[in-house]
């Protein structure tokens, strides 16, 4: 039996423990696609698989238990759905084009949720379009508020909805509501002055629980979207760690050129000897120093007036040698 | 009198019109609603006819026009008091039937309830109303059972139509304008809804006997004492007295009134810190007996206008006319125990 390994990962089928027999790993951008592709997900389960799929962890489906002369039949197979989902690909038929750049999950999103702040999946669709397919290992993550139901602070990218409350005083009939809430459930951005909410600016961290709370919608969202972007959380070996801090009240289209300055970055200076040609941007940015980093992930970036860039960050655990 | 007037027509009156009154009417706030690209249908001042959503049911009412939210009744500093200025401006309210029958609770309290509220009454004067038709109700509506449905007591009418609006007109003032545009003169009778989704049944026996079933239990812990089903009522007309010493000079301050509501804490606190009807269950039912019973009692007619915004607003989901329709099993209930 003769097989390619290489070329079978980079069409996103797996080396399996039994020998010939291989899984499809079908990506889902931003974790929701029309119901209709599972039938087609079924069939191929059903007509080259051993019957079933494990949802994984990065919102994708694994169909198990294929063989490795199956591949190109269920190739043809998975193209409406990578059409469906506006998946950028390589040649038409062929599958997923996979490679160190994983699947953008997101949560819900507000078109669901009532706490998101925005739509988590048009946003991820988005950075797909300007990230993929990219052999770098990145990993990008959205969610909608700073309840991070989305895990978005294990990545290298995670970036949080936010909105800046709008407070019209005349419309405040000094329930407290929004003070108790943002107590309770936010970081106590809020205090009470002559019967009605101060807001903190820099406690605030836009998650919208005044919002949400208000009886009678003397606060409302902005009319702009934000977003904060954490950096540099990873699982793995050596040093798991969260994401930190890098900007508050950022906006789509920056996010969007930062991660693609990042991978100007990471070319410049990933590890020529990195197993499999991949290696966490953490440990990259470890060896450089974040100085360079930032000099490199912020050119031409025009962030919003209101955003706070972090200047220095210290991630936990041990830099290694 | 009746006329039909173009959207251009209806344009060029209210810029007229803009010289004299503010025109609030129910608008949608883009991207104004609580959750994210959401929007809010409430009122607020407009500029075009187009600006009036008809299709939708505000989620606020208009009453806020009448009754500012919070409301400043004049400053003080040292040994000298000054009232706060009304507005410059009338106002001119676009609303519909429920809404303008609740003008007459709020009168009601303020203008008749002992004696006349001077705040009140210099906004009051210089209100103009018109009535928006009702083609259908929405689902939480139930104004027919409550006898609210239609209203003659307008300034003037407004209904869509083919060509534009028609109207009916009752005020000299307003006709006078309306005849220098005037393409047909008609006989329009506003639309009104005869029949409703959500009806209620407010039992004939029902007594403050109801306060001793257990119905109102299940809002203890249903309700979140919110005030949003007060907030959004157009008959509640509570407020609660502020004095606010500004932060940069102590020395000067205002009083001013706010909107309260018998739903949130610190409703019922009194001197000696006492408090009453801890319970939301309790709290409801207090509300519910005040719109359908003892301010029947006091003026002949129920306080509440079936608007339905309560339910509508509800993050909870607790629906008022539910409970009305409670009342009747709750009635039964507490004459058993008898």
């Amino acid at each position: 039996m003769d097989m390619n390994t290489k070329s079978l990962k980079k069409n996103a089928f797996r080396v399996t423990k039994e020998r010939g027999i291989t899984a499809s790993r079908v990506r889902i951008p931003g974790g929701r696609m029309e119901a209709k592709y599972l039938s087609l997900i079924q069939e191929i389960a059903d007509t080259y698989g051993n019957g079933t799929v494990h949802i994984t962890v990065r919102q994708g489906f694994e169909i198990l238990g294929i063989p490795f002369d199956k591949i190109d039949e269920v190739n043809k197979l998975l193209q409406p759905i990578i059409e469906g989902m506006g998946i950028n690909q390589q040649n038409g038929g062929s599958g997923y084009s996979a490679a160190g750049t994983r699947n953008i999950t997101a949560c819900v999103g507000n078109t669901v949720c009532p706490y998101a702040c925005y739509d988590t999946t048009a946003f991820a669709k988005k950075m797909e379009v300007a990230i993929f397919p990219n052999d770098l290992h990145f990993k990008v993550a959205f969610t909608g508020c700073s309840n991070d139901c989305g895990k978005v602070r294990m990545h290298d990218f995670g970036i949080l909805g936010m909105t800046v409350p709008q407070f019209e005083a005349d419309r405040c009939i000094s329930c407290q509501a929004c003070v108790k809430a943002c107590a309770k459930k936010s970081v106590q951005a809020l205090s009470f002055v002559n019967n009605r909410p101060q807001r903190d600016e820099s406690k605030c961290i836009g998650c919208g629980e005044c919002v949400l709370s208000c009886p009678n919608m003397a606060w409302t969202r902005s009319k702009k979207k934000y977003y904060r972007l954490t950096l540099l959380g990873r699982t793995g070996k050596k040093n798991p760690r969260l994401g930190e801090d890098f900007i508050k009240w950022a906006d789509e289209e920056s996010i969007i050129k930062i991660v693609k300055n990042t991978y100007d970055y990471v070319k410049e200076y990933i590890d020529v000897n990195a197993p499999g040609g991949k290696e966490h941007i953490g440990y990259i940015v470890d060896r450089t120093g974040f100085e360079e980093f930032k000099n490199w992930a912020l050119k031409d970036v025009k962030l919003p007036e209101i955003a706070e860039v972090t200047h220095r960050i210290y991630w936990s655990g041990i830099i290694p040698k | 009198m009746g006329y039909e007037l173009s959207k251009e027509q209806m344009n060029e009156i209210l810029s007229q019109l803009k010289e004299d009154y503010l025109i609030y009417a129910p608008k949608c706030f883009q991207d104004g609603g609580r959750f994210s690209d959401t929007d809010c249908i409430r009122y607020g001042e407009i500029n075009k006819i187009e600006e009036i959503v008809f299709d939708k049911k505000a989620e606020y009412s208009f009453k806020e026009v009448l009754l500012p939210i919070s409301q400043t009744l004049f400053y003080f500093t040292e040994d000298s008091v000054k009232e706060a200025d009304a507005p410059k401006q009338g106002a001119i309210v676009f609303l519909r039937s429920c809404d303008l029958h609740s003008v007459k609770r709020l009168d009601e309290i303020y203008l008749r309830n002992g004696f006349s509220d001077y705040y009140y009454q210099r906004l009051r004067e210089r209100v103009v109303f018109v009535l928006m038709g009702c083609q259908t109700a929405f689902d939480s509506c139930f104004c027919v059972d409550m006898g609210t449905n239609q209203s003659n007591e307008y300034d003037m009418s407004i209904d869509r139509s083919e060509n534009g609006y028609q109207l009916d007109c009752k005020s000299n003032q307003l006709e006078k304008l309306l005849s220098q545009y005037a393409t047909n003169n008609l006989s329009v009778t506003p639309a009104y809804v005869t029949e409703t989704k959500t009806r209620v049944n407010i039992p004939s026996n029902l007594s403050y006997q109801i306060g001793n079933s257990n119905m109102w239990r299940e809002y203890d812990t249903r309700c979140i004492n919110c005030g949003r089903c007060n907030f959004v009522c157009p008959t509640c007309t509570c407020f609660t007295m502020q004095d606010i010493f500004y932060t940069d000079n102590e020395k000067a301050g205002e009083r001013r009134r706010v909107w309260a509501s018998c739903m949130v804490d610190g409703y019922t606190d009194v001197a000696g810190g006492a408090s009453y009807r801890q319970k939301n269950g309790d709290r409801m039912r207090f509300k519910v007996l005040h719109k359908v019973l003892d301010y029947k009692e006091r003026n002949g007619y129920h306080m509440c206008v079936g608007c339905g915004r309560c339910d509508d607003i509800c993050p909870e989901y607790i629906s008022f006319s539910h409970c009305i329709n409670k009342l009747e099993n709750g009635m039964k209930e507490v004459m058993e125990h008898e």
